[in-house]
This record gives C-alpha cells, structure tokens and sequence, in this order.
C-alpha cells in the first residue's frame, strides 16, 4: 500500500507544543491556562485517531520535511508502531492534564505554569517520537523528552529534588552522549543512512558480527529511557517529581520512549532475522530476564508506595523488550501490546498513590490501613489496575501476558515462562498487600479528619482503571496494530 | 561581476582602522566601528549569496602584481573551505564590537582599532591565495592579539599575553622555514594553487609536514602545545576571547586544509594515525582539563582543545565524512564557543566573578540569560538538534571508518562534554540563589540580545538544516579528497 502523504503527523507534534506556548502566554490567567491542556489533549487525541483508519487498514501516514544529511532526513511517519505510543500517550494526556489540575491545585503547588509548559511539551515530544521516521529525528525528539522533562522532576527545588533530578540528567544524558551516539555514528557509517526500515536496516549490512552486536548493545543501553538493568537508577530516583509527573511520564511517555526505541531498534534498524542470527535476542532475553525478577525483589521491598511502583516499571518495561526479542511473533504481539496495557493500568495506580497523597499526605504503605473505606473509588482503582500489573483476566495485562507466555511456548523458551510466572507471583505479592491494608486492616484512632475522595482527581483514575478493563475485553484495536508491525 | 568584493572585504576593516584614528568621541568609535562591521557582514552575506556551489575552483579571484620580482602578488579568492570562515570572521567581528560596547571602559579608540586591524588581517588570511601574503597577515595578526590581551586584559594579562605570542611566534618560525623551502622547490613562486600543484618528493613532504604540524598545531591547539590557550582566554576581554576561540582556532585547522593536505597528500596519509591519535588524546585530556576547572573561562577555554580534536579528528579521519563533520564543527565551534565566551562576559560584568562556585539559582534572577545559555550549553555538549550534533556525528562517522579505538576514545571525550557543561550549567543556574552574587541583577538587555540573537540562529539552523552550510564546503572537500587520494595513496 503506497504511503499516504499527509501534514497530520507534524500537526500532532505541533498541537501540544503550540499549547505549551499558550500555557506561557496566559501564566498570569489561571482559569484559562489551565483549560489549554486538555482542549489541546483532546485535539490531539482527535488528530492521532484521524490517522488511525489508514494505518490499522495497513499503510502509513508520511511527511517527508527536508534533508539533514544525506541518508538522513527530518521525516515523520505514522506506522503501526508508532500508532500504538501516539495512542496511549495521546489518550492518556487527556485525563492526565485533567488529573494534573485537580492535583496541582489541591496541593496549591508552586511554578504551575512551568510544570504545564514542560508537561504539553513532553507530550510533543513522545508523540514526535512515535511519528519519527528515522533514528535521527527519533533521538532529537528523545532528547527533547528528557530536557522538558528535567524541571518537571526537580520542581520542589528542595534538596531531595536537585539530586533526583540530577541523578536523572545524568543517567540519561550520560547514556545518550556516550553509548548512544557511538551507536549511531557507527550505525551511519556502516549503513549510510539512519531510516528505519520493515525488516532492518542492517539486515544485509557489510560488517562484522562483533561489530554488529557492540552497535547493538550500545543501543540497548543507549536508550536508558528503557531502564533495562544496569540503566535504571534514574527511574526510581526521579519518583521526587510531582504524581502527575511520575504517572504520565514515568508511567507513560518517558519510559515508553524507552521501550519503543528498543522496539525500533529490533524491528526496523537490526531487524528480527540479524537479532535472532547473531543470538542477540536470546542474550537480550536473559538480560531482561534478569531485570523483570531484580526489579520485583526491590518492589517487595519497598514502603514508599511510588518507589513501589517505579520498581515495577522497571519490572515491566523489561516484559515489552523481551516479548520483542523472543523472536516469535506471538511473543512480539504480547510485547507490542504491553506498552497500552501497562500504561493504562500503571497510569492508574500512580494517579491512585497521588490521590492517597493529595487527601491523606501518605505516602507509606504502612500508613495505608484501612484507607479504602475512605477512599472507595481510589482504592477499588488501585486494585482493578494491580489485577492487571498481575496479569489476571479480564484486565489489559492478561492479554498481553497470555500472548507473552504462549510466544515463550511456541518459540520453545521455556526458561522464559517460567520468568513470566514467577514474576506474575512476585507481582501478585507486592500489589495485593496494599488493597488488604487498605480495605481489610482497621483504621489507626489518631483523631485527625477523616479524608475524603478529591472529584476531580478521582475522576480520571477511575477512568484509567475502567480503560484497562475494556482493554482487556476487546483488545481488537491494539491486537491489530500489533499485528501490522510483525507481519 | 565588476566589484572586487573580497579587496573590499578585508579592506573595509583596514579602512575603517583608519578612519576610527581620526575620530574623537568614544561613542562615534563605537557606533562606527559597529557599521564597518556589520557593511562587511553585508559584503560577506554578498559574497556567500553569489557564491557558486558546484565547483572547487577559486572564486572571486583578484591578482594584483606586488613584488614581481620576487613572484609576489596580491592575490585572493576563496574557495568551499574558506568561504564559511570569511564569513564566520566578519560575524564574530561585529558579535566582537557589541561585546566590548561597554566592558571596554579606557582607551576604546585604540581598542576598536585594533579590533578592526585584527578583523583586516584574518580576512587576509583565509582570503591569501598567495603564500607570502597569508604569511605577512598570518604574522601580523599576532600584534594586535597581542595588544587586546596586554592593555585590555586582566591582572596576569602581560604573562599571559607574551606567553600567547612566544608560542606562537615560535611555531611561526618553522611554518617560514617550511614557505622558503616550498619557494624553492616550487619555482619561485608564492602561488598557493601552484605551489599545491607540485609533486615533492617524500622525504620533504615529511619535513615539511612536521614545521607546518608544529605551526598550526599551536594554533588549533593540540595537546601538549595548548598551554598557552587558558592564559589567553582568562585574561584576555571578552571580544579578544571570541575572537581568539571563535576565529584564531580555525586558523591552524585551516592551515592543515589549505597547506599540509593538499600540498603534502603522501605526507598526511603516512603520518594520519599519528594525527587521530594526537586529535583524540586533546579529545580526552581537554575535557578532563574542563572537568576540573572551577573558573568558567578557563571551563570554556579548556572545552574549545576537546572540540578541536574533534576537528582533526575529522580532518585527518581523510573521508568524505570526517572532512566534512571537521569543517562544520569549526564553524559551529566559532559560533557556540564564541556564544559561550560571550556569555560569561555579560554575567562577569554584573557579578565581578568567574568562580562557578560563586554563583546558584540564576534562573531566578536572569531568565532570559539562562534560558540562552542553556541553548548554548546544549549546543557545545552537542545534543541533537543542534548545530554541533550534525557535525559530531560527521566526524564520528568519518572516525570510527578511518580507526574505531580512536572514534571511540572521541565518544568518551564527548561523554565528557555533557558532564563539565551540564555540570557548570547545574551550579550555575539551577539549585539555590547563591548569596555572593548580586540580589538583583539586570536581565540581557537590547545590546546584548543583538550579539546573541544571530548566533543563537546558526544554533538551530545548522542543527536543523545543514544542507546549505554543507553544500558550501561539498565541491571543495571532494576535490581535496582527490588530491589527498590519487597521490597520497599512490605511494
């Protein structure tokens, strides 16, 4: 199918970052400022969706702008892949700017109009990223992610703040100015361009398989973004941020960056064959293996309900590399998948452990007892979305965990499903403690004020939580994407 | 085309050195010098717009008869290598004057005159198409360099200034033993095109290569004759750090791309391993001397030998490539480095200090500055997106084709870029307000946004779209490839 040549992929990037102008523009109207996120949220998502037909129809929605380098272009491109990020991160800006607002002002924070700027401009950025059609208009859309995303993790400016932040910066600046740009430079030398290509632009490369495998490796710890063991430090420690911030953007865009690059990276710049060739997959596979249980023992240890939940990002993130490396398609569908299931259900729990702070000021899982008396909706939220971090039916993560397992069988790892279910245990054993505090454990008598469910954030959460439902229902729109990228 | 545009470029400087003798008040020098300057932008913007892309051959040619006995000439033109500095030099030049607009307090006559004759003779310079006039400017240079550091300068400014001119002067010597030996093996003459088109016999290529190596090695700087550079720029004043960074760098550079690659092919190909490995060890020890700097000058300074490495590194990686990435990012270093020493002279100005450790929090004083220093900051760390990234990836690219232990020993020097620049930047503008620096400060005003408003354009177009700036250097980088290839390879 011949690609359709349309200006929509640059107008998505544009919308969001138009409306992180306007949000400086009207700093000193507060009402008004405040209604510009979810109105862009909700042009975006109508833009992203208007591109949908043709792509899960099979074809691409293309805009070529002008010529960096020979072999490079600044060019866009809307595939199945990038479909299934521009979605999640498009849909789930909607209720987040909403959640945002109803958290932000709650807590009376300070500097809202930075934090909604950066917020619509990293939504810019991810939405860039999913569109691109190249590595070098993918990483200067990567970069940009993590630069607005910086003021957004030190924005309490306190000590604790300056040091989240910079232990941020400096994992993901430090991957990107080393491994990654070696991985590139090498990559354009090799291969004389940077386009990705169905099939893998170095799948015929002229070079030699130690070469090969360094350039891929140098990807995959490139994109710390991923936070694949040892790269993950800067997840955890960027839990200093703001809960919207940790909800859309750890949970969301600047982790999901992370994954989709990897996923690029598999499928349109080595390419299934040459990963599977050179046994990359399967040394991947171990890798993040290792990652997925690690990161669930460091959740089990975990009080603080948001470093709880970092843990298991970084957990889960790995899911979405190693059905991509499995190299069997099932397994690349449960991959592809995982990137919405997870977000919506991940989503939720972080708009859950903002809401808790937002009534309660509790952020300890030993201080949760009894909580979901007086937070039902919240609560009941967290508890639908752990079914699915856990991967119980009917939930979004079932599906993509049933995929995931049954590439484990088909591609004849078992020693992978066996990661699969020990992880689904170790999950179940970090997640399911915190609804029994919450709903079975009897409240502390400490005579403070009984808290009580805040509408406007309570609202979204509950919406996300409903969404990773219905995810797991008809998991049609997903399924196909993902079918379109590994066919 | 009638008008001898490239006399009158480097003219309109001299003239303008003249003119500003005889006038009286400081702010008729200032605003004069500031219309020579940007009249000679305007003839450089003429020339590049009529500028043809699709040959090597030298343009806007002049030849006037000097000393014909001698074969000596006034001789001009440019070509796809010189033409972007040309360009670059008249730029900085007017960035220069607004730069001094205020911090040069005494004797501002004199100090503009020697700017101008400064931006005469670099023209000159990149514009000679005769080696005896490339040699008289290339010398002559240095006394008003010389001046702007020893009158202008700060308190260590007569060492720093005498130990800028001895190394120079000294790396001179041998480049004028290498023009005499060249006069006469060439025919006795000061050609530069027939000078490069001469065969020389190996065992002179080689001699020839190391006098013109040691000139233009001081120059660039490379490790270990860079010592002179951080004296420089410490204590020289703002505009004479622009310059010096943005335009005195590029000479040595260009030396090796005007003299040594064409002239001596055999030479440079035999001995191009020993250059990658002296380009990626200033890579590497110029960012490590960056790391430990707490004065943000000499941060700056020390950064300027790491990103000329990464120039030739590119020159000598001898592809298509690293030559190119090589010629972009001397533009790109004059114009971000240029950027950055402008910047720490508009925050020296208000707060008296240089110290990183003095400073915190100035994005809550200084929004705009920090804001654009922050573009600048990102510039010279090279992230994508902006101008240097293009041509970091180039000379990469050109790198690891030419010898991956020496690409990669450059990725770790860039590596090392990110962490002294975010590193500055973090103490400089984010954290706490530091209680040393003023409470109150005044934000860039409209002088200062003129400086930085185009460089902070070349940022981002050339970041974005180098095309232009590519399909400039393309014609001539491909010829000189041929002449570096077909007889240095033929050995």
């Amino acid at each position: 199918m011949d690609p359709a040549i349309s200006i929509r992929p640059l107008v998505a990037v544009a919308v969001p970052g138009l409306a992180a102008l306007a949000i400086l523009v009207l700093r000193n109207r507060e009402t008004l400022r405040d209604a510009v996120s979810p109105l862009a949220a909700v042009i975006l998502l109508a833009i992203v969706a208007s591109m949908a037909p043709t792509v899960l129809s099979g074809g691409t929605v293309d805009l070529r702008l002008f010529e960096i380098l020979p072999g490079i272009d600044f060019a866009f491109r809307a595939d199945a892949l990038g479909m299934v990020f521009a979605t999640v991160s498009s849909l789930l800006w909607v209720l987040a700017a909403i959640y945002s607002i109803g958290y932000m002002r709650h807590l009376n924070e300070h500097a809202q109009t930075r934090f909604f700027a950066c917020f619509a401009t990293s939504i810019a950025a991810a939405v860039g990223g999913a569109f691109a059609a190249n590595l070098f208009t993918l990483v200067i859309f990567y970069e940009v992610l993590s630069l607005v995303t910086y003021p957004l993790v030190y924005h309490h400016e306190d000590e604790e703040g300056w040091r989240g932040g910079r232990k941020y910066l400096v994992y993901l600046m430090g991957a990107s100015k080393s491994v990654l740009l070696a991985a590139l430079a090498l990559t354009y030398t090799i291969a004389g361009s940077l386009d990705f290509v169905p099939g893998g632009l170095l799948a015929d490369a002229n070079a030699s398989p130690a070469l090969l495998a360094t350039v891929y490796f140098c990807y995959l710890f490139g994109f710390a973004k991923a936070a694949v063991m040892p790269m993950h430090a800067w997840l955890p420690a960027a839990m200093v941020a703001p809960t919207p911030v940790s909800a859309l953007l750890h949970a969301v865009a600047v982790v999901k960056m992370g994954v989709f690059c990897v996923l690029r990276l598999v499928f349109d710049v080595f390419g299934v064959g040459l990963v599977g060739r050179l046994g990359l997959g399967i040394a991947t596979a171990y890798l993040v293996s290792f990652t997925i249980l690690m990161a669930s023992v460091y959740a089990l240890t975990r009080d603080d309900l948001k470093a709880r939940l970092a843990y298991s990002t970084v957990s889960q993130l790995s899911y979405i590399v190693l059905g991509a490396v499995l190299v069997s398609p099932v397994a690349m569908v449960g991959g592809i998948i995982h990137i919405a299931a997870h977000a919506f259900s991940k989503i939720t729990l972080f708009f859950c452990a903002g809401s808790i702070y937002c009534a309660s000021g509790k952020r300890n899982i030993s201080d949760m007892a009894g909580i979901g008396r007086r937070l039902p909706w919240t609560m009941g939220a967290f508890f639908v979305a752990s079914l699915s971090m856990i991967g119980i039916p009917p939930t979004a993560g079932f599906v993509s965990k049933w995929y995931l397992a049954q590439g484990t069988v088909e591609g004849g790892q078992v020693a992978f499903l066996v990661v699969l279910l020990a992880s689904s245990v170790l999950n179940a054993a970090y997640f399911l403690p915190v609804s029994y505090a919450a709903f079975f454990q009897p409240e502390p008598q400490d005579g403070r004020p009984p808290v009580r469910e805040i509408p406007m954030v309570a609202v979204p959460l509950v919406a996300t939580a409903a969404l990773s439902v219905l995810m797991g229902i008809f998991p049609g729109y997903f399924l196909t994407l993902a079918d379109g990228v590994v066919r | 085309m009638g008008l001898p545009l490239l006399s009158l470029i480097v003219l309109v400087p001299a003239a303008g050195a003249v003119v500003l003798m005889v006038l009286r008040s400081d702010g008729a020098v200032r605003w004069t010098a500031l219309a020579v300057t940007l009249l000679d932008l305007a003839l450089c913007i003429a020339m590049l717009s009529g500028f043809d892309t699709t040959t090597h051959a030298m343009q806007f040619a002049e030849k006037y008869p000097w000393v014909p006995a001698l074969g000596i000439a006034f001789s001009l033109g440019v070509d796809g290598i010189s033409a972007l500095f040309v360009f670059l030099t008249a730029l900085l030049g007017t960035v220069c004057v607004l730069a001094s607009w205020v911090a040069i307090e005494s004797r501002v006559k004199a100090f503009m005159v020697s700017l101008l004759a400064m931006q005469a003779l670099m023209l000159g310079v990149f514009c000679a198409l005769d080696l005896f006039l490339f040699y008289v400017c290339w010398e002559a240079m240095l006394i008003p360099m010389y001046l702007i550091i020893g009158i202008w300068g700060g308190e260590g400014r007569i060492y720093a200034a005498f130990k800028f001119f001895l190394y120079t002067l000294a790396g001179s010597l041998l480049f004028l033993v290498g023009v005499i030996v060249l006069y006469q093996h060439g025919g006795r003459t000061f050609d530069i095109l027939a000078l490069t088109a001469q065969d020389l016999p190996f065992g002179i290529q080689s001699w020839l290569f190391f006098a013109f190596l040691v000139a233009f090695a001081v120059k660039v700087p490379m490790v270990p004759v860079h010592t002179w550079l951080p004296d420089a720029h410490v204590q020289a004043p703002t505009a004479g750090s622009i310059i010096l960074a943005g335009v005195l760098l590029k000479m040595g550079a260009y030396g090796f791309l005007r003299f040594s690659l064409p002239m001596l092919p055999e030479a440079s190909v035999y001995y191009s391993t020993l250059m990658l490995a002296l380009s990626a060890l200033a890579i590497v020890y110029g960012g490590l001397l960056a790391l430990a700097q707490d004065d943000l000058k000499k941060l700056v300074a020390y950064s300027s030998i790491s990103h000329m490495g990464f120039v030739t590194l590119g020159i000598f990686a001898l592809n298509l490539r690293g030559l190119q990435g090589g010629i972009l990012q001397m533009f790109n270093h004059g114009v971000t480095t240029g950027a950055l020493f402008l910047f720490v002279g508009l925050i020296y100005e208000r707060t008296h200090t240089r110290s990183i450790a003095d400073y915190g929090g100035l994005m809550k004083l200084v929004p705009v500055y920090t804001s654009f220093l922050a573009l600048f900051t990102l510039s010279s760390m090279a992230l994508p997106g902006t101008n240097s990234f293009v041509g970091e990836l180039l000379v990469l690219s050109g790198g690891f084709a030419a010898n991956l232990a020496f690409g990669a020993m450059a990725v770790l020097g860039a590596l090392l870029g990110a962490a002294y620049l975010l590193g500055m930047y973090g103490k400089v503008a984010l954290g706490p307000v530091s209680l040393v620096t003023p409470y109150k400060m005044r934000d860039v005003n409209a002088r200062e946004m003129a400086a930085i408003l185009p460089l902070a354009a070349f940022v981002l177009w050339v970041g974005l779209y180098p095309k232009p700036f590519l399909a400039i250097t393309d014609a001539s980088v491909r010829h000189l490839l041929v002449q570096v290839n077909a007889e240095g390879a033929g050995r």
